[in-house]
C-alpha cells in the first residue's frame, strides 16, 4: 500500500525534505513501525528516533505510535508546536 | 464567525461588531491578541515566519472550538491565526467569545489560546542577531492546557 508522508519545520530542515509518497514493506500496518522504518535510513533520519520529541498525524489528525495505517492515507511527523 | 488561517492582518473591532452588532442577548464578549515580541529567550527579535500545516490546522482550531463550546455556554466563537512573515508589534492570533455572562466567555478565551499553543500545527521560526531559530515548545504551555483535562 501507498501512503504519502509529510515533514515540517525544523525536521523538514534537517531532512531536506518536505514530502514523499511511501510504499510501504508488507505487514507494516502502524505509525510506530512507519517511524521506525523510516529512522533506519540512517544520517539525517535519526532525527525519527523514538526517543526524539516528535510529534506525529495520520490524515490530519494527531496520532500514536499504535494508530493504524491504510492504503492513501496522509502521515506528517513534525516537532512539537509553537504557535499562539 | 468560525476559523481563519490567513497571511494577512485582521481587525479586532470588526471582529469583535460581527459576534455582537447584530444581537441584543451578548452580556459578555472577551477577547484574546498575541502579538509578535521584539525580545524570547535573551535575544532580539528582528522578525519571524510562521509555518502550519494548510489542512490540519483548520481542522485542529475547529476542533478546539468545538470543545470549547461542549465545556461552557457560549453565543459564538472566533480564532483568526496568521502564518508566513511577521514583524515586532504584529498581530499573530485573535481569539472572541460571546456568551451571555463574563465567566464563560473569559474561560473560553483561555481554553482555546491554552489547547491552540499545544495542539494546532504552527510552528515559530524567529530572525535573531545570531540567525535564525526554531522556537522550542515550552513546558509551561503543556503544563497551561493540562490544568483542562
Amino acid at each position: 500500500m501507498a501512503i504519502r508522508v509529510l515533514y515540517f519545520a525544523a525536521l523538514r530542515e534537517s531532512l531536506d525534505c518536505a514530502g514523499e509518497t511511501l510504499e510501504l514493506p508488507e505487514g507494516m500496518r502502524t505509525l510506530g513501525a512507519l517511524r521506525e522504518h523510516l529512522h533506519a535510513r540512517g544520517g539525517a533520519w535519526s532525527a525519527l528516533a523514538q526517543t526524539k520529541n516528535l510529534r506525529a498525524a495520520v490524515n490530519r489528525s494527531m496520532a500514536q505510535p499504535d494508530s493504524t495505517l491504510a492504503d492513501g492515507d496522509e502521515v506528517a511527523f513534525f516537532p512539537p508546536v509553537t504557535g499562539g | 464567525m468560525g476559523v481563519r488561517v490567513q497571511r494577512q492582518d485582521f481587525d479586532v473591532g470588526a471582529e469583535i461588531e460581527a459576534l455582537t452588532g447584530a444581537r441584543t442577548d451578548v452580556g459578555a464578549c472577551a477577547s484574546f491578541v498575541g502579538l509578535v515580541r521584539d525580545r524570547n529567550d535573551g535575544s532580539g527579535v528582528a522578525g519571524m515566519s510562521l509555518e502550519h500545516y494548510p489542512g490540519m490546522t483548520e481542522r485542529a482550531l475547529e476542533e478546539i472550538v468545538a470543545q470549547a463550546k461542549r465545556r461552557w455556554r457560549l453565543f459564538d466563537v472566533t480564532v483568526i491565526h496568521r502564518h508566513g512573515a511577521l514583524r515586532p508589534g504584529d498581530r499573530i492570533v485573535l481569539v472572541v467569545a460571546t456568551s451571555a455572562h463574563r465567566a464563560d466567555a473569559f474561560a473560553a478565551c483561555e481554553f482555546v489560546m491554552d489547547y491552540l499553543k499545544t495542539r494546532a500545527p504552527f510552528w515559530k521560526k524567529e530572525r535573531t542577531p545570531e540567525g535564525e531559530r526554531w522556537v522550542d515548545a515550552r513546558e509551561a504551555d503543556d503544563t497551561a492546557a493540562s490544568r483542562w483535562d
